[in-house]
């Protein structure tokens, strides 16, 4: 077992929330004292920096939205002033302007701090060369891996992405030990590695730390056996801080453990904002309860997890996130029942072992929402009987309605039957938008 | 001794076959016989071809999710009661037939039925016990 600061990771449940709560009502008060936005937001919803009393009453705040961020474009939201922010990061921006996150020198403390704890949760350590392919620059993901990996005293070497056949080569000769990428980066690799000649297995890797993008057992699987390592998941955003808001731990890679010292997670349904017992499928929101730059509160990430405060086998007491499956926007209402794609894709992966190709199709009909799965059929799932293929879509349609509660019809297509834009199948055509 | 046909998945939809065949056509292959099996969704249209590999070939780069499945041709007396002398010997042995279908061509006095079994050794050896002539799939493809 390895902890990079074990009294912080291991505190007892009733230390830690006590801890939250004091740093909660810091938080709160910060930005009623620094952020016009809240100001206005808190005083609309009858909210003094004195009403949080317990942890309860965050449910009592509003959120905040990755649009407010846009609105409060570039600095609005910063609490405090530019004397003291020492760094600026942007997310992309794929659409309209991008998010603009300041960090003061406790922030940059603080985050190398976390991306040292996520490091020693992925079993590295100092000695180990860490290859680090994040991009640096505005993204937040190479310089947050970077001063993770000093913080904890591993070599780093500072690859950032692209001109892969260099990575492979440095790979090989400076004796590189972790691997930090994108899950479809380290798949990229391994192909351009079989092309140069390149065997992983005799590369020194033992770990690959990988996040910025959803991914899927499945894909953890091809890694593992094409890059001869143990791949473990990682999850940042920007907004809160970057990469390493929660990590797996390699003892039971079960679940991303997400450092409630800093963090407070809620599970809210995405419809209605209300938050959501333990255990249940919704969107995460967090909220910082350290950050001085620019605190969130209640920041509504858009993806979708659950939580659990089970005990866990590496020690940790902090909290459990699922695999990120999706995002809030995808989400879909069908008879009232909240379903996402990610769910379906789940169920299908879990009945054949192998991740088909599948498009939903929402319609109403006589006022009644229908569901229509398409499922190709491609060498692995075809057989030539009928019988075969009757009783693996009604399989299918089983399992929707056992786990999801939803009757659905499940129908199988010719394979590329189901449209693809840049590589990414389009997953959900919901026709009652436009009846 | 087995016979090799090819399976094919169409949704049931319009043109289909018609395009299944064109490609075949074009690529030169002869279709020799086939079946088509059909729900209100899907199909499986299953052939025999004079040339596998290149009907495999050609349909896949079409996008077509192709099978090979071992199949088994037997000779038929083309008398009244031929065919059942054949299923009783089967039914005795607890053989299934999963589908089966007729061949084009005839064999000499003969007709030439394409069988499916869930256990082929086993219907092989129990057709072969019983007089019945199974067709090696070389001699089936060039009939």
């Amino acid at each position: 077992m390895s902890y990079y600061n074990e009294e912080f990771e291991t505190l007892p449940r009733q230390a830690l929330e006590a801890l939250q709560l004091k740093r909660l009502q810091a938080t709160v008060a910060r930005v009623c004292a620094s952020v016009p936005f809240y100001r206005q937001s808190f005083d609309r919803a009858g909210i003094t920096p004195d009403s949080v009393k317990s942890l309860a009453d965050l449910q009592r705040l509003p959120f905040t939205l990755k649009q407010d961020m846009r609105d409060s474009y570039p600095y609005g939201l910063f609490a405090a002033p530019m004397e003291e922010i020492v760094r600026i990061h942007a997310s992309s921006g794929t659409t309209g302007k991008p998010t603009v996150v300041g960090y003061t020198r406790k922030d940059i403390d603080t985050w190398s701090e976390l991306m040292a704890r996520s490091f020693a949760a992925a079993g590295v350590h100092r000695g180990d060369i860490i290859h680090n392919s994040y991009g640096y620059g505005l993204f937040t993901g190479g310089l947050g891996a970077h001063y993770g990996a000093e913080k904890l005293g591993a070599s780093v070497i500072p690859m950032s992405g692209g001109n892969t056949k260099k990575q492979i080569m440095i790979m090989k000769d400076f004796g590189s030990t972790v691997l930090t990428c994108t899950p479809s980066y380290s798949l990229f690799m391994a192909e351009a590695a079989r092309e140069e000649g390149v065997d992983f297995r005799q590369l020194k890797l033992h770990v690959g730390i990988f996040g910025a993008e959803p991914w899927s057992e499945a894909m953890r699987g091809e890694i593992e056996e094409k890059l001869n390592l143990c791949a473990i998941d990682i999850y940042g955003l920007s907004e809160i801080m970057g990469p390493g808001v929660a990590i797996e731990c390699r003892e039971a890679k079960k679940g991303l453990h997400i450092w409630e010292d800093h963090f407070i997670p809620e599970i809210i349904d995405p419809e209605t904002g209300a938050v959501l017992p333990e255990g249940k499928l919704g969107e995460l929101v967090i909220t910082t309860i350290t950050k001085e730059g620019i605190p969130l509160i209640r920041y509504r990430t858009r993806d979708i997890t659950s939580l659990t405060y089970e005990p866990c086998a590496c020690g940790r007491t902090h909290a459990r996130l699922t695999r990120m499956t999706g995002r809030s926007d995808d989400m879909l209402i069908i008879r009232g029942v909240n379903v996402f794609p990610s769910q379906i894709e789940s169920i299908l992966m879990g009945i054949e072992g192998v991740e088909p190709h599948y498009v939903l199709i929402v319609d109403r009909k006589d006022n009644l929402d229908s569901l229509e799965v398409q499922v190709e059929v491609d060498e692995r799932l075809f057989s030539d009987e009928i019988k075969v293929l009757q009783s693996l879509s009604q399989r299918i349609e089983k399992e929707i309605k056992d786990i999801l509660g939803i009757s659905c019809r499940v129908r199988l297509v010719e394979p590329q039957t189901i449209t693809r834009s840049e590589g990414k199948a389009k997953r959900v055509i919901d026709n009652r938008k436009s009846s | 001794m087995n016979v090799e046909q090819i399976s094919i998945f169409i949704e049931n939809k319009s043109g289909r076959l018609a395009e299944i065949t064109k490609v075949l056509g074009d690529a030169g292959v002869n279709i020799r016989a086939l079946s088509l099996a059909d729900t209100s969704d899907f199909g499986i249209l299953r052939l025999i071809v004079n040339d596998r590999e290149t009907a495999k070939q050609v349909l896949k780069e079409r996008g077509f999710t192709v099978s090979k499945t071992e199949v088994v041709a037997v000779e038929v007396p083309d008398r009244p009661g031929g065919l059942s002398q054949i299923l009783q010997a089967l039914d005795r042995d607890q053989i299934n037939v999963e589908y089966m279908y007729a061949f084009v061509e005839r064999c000499g006095e003969n007709a030439v039925i394409i069988f499916r079994f869930d256990e082929t050794a086993k219907a092989i050896s129990t057709l072969t016990k019983n007089g019945f002539t199974v067709l090696e799939g070389a001699r089936l493809y060039a009939m």
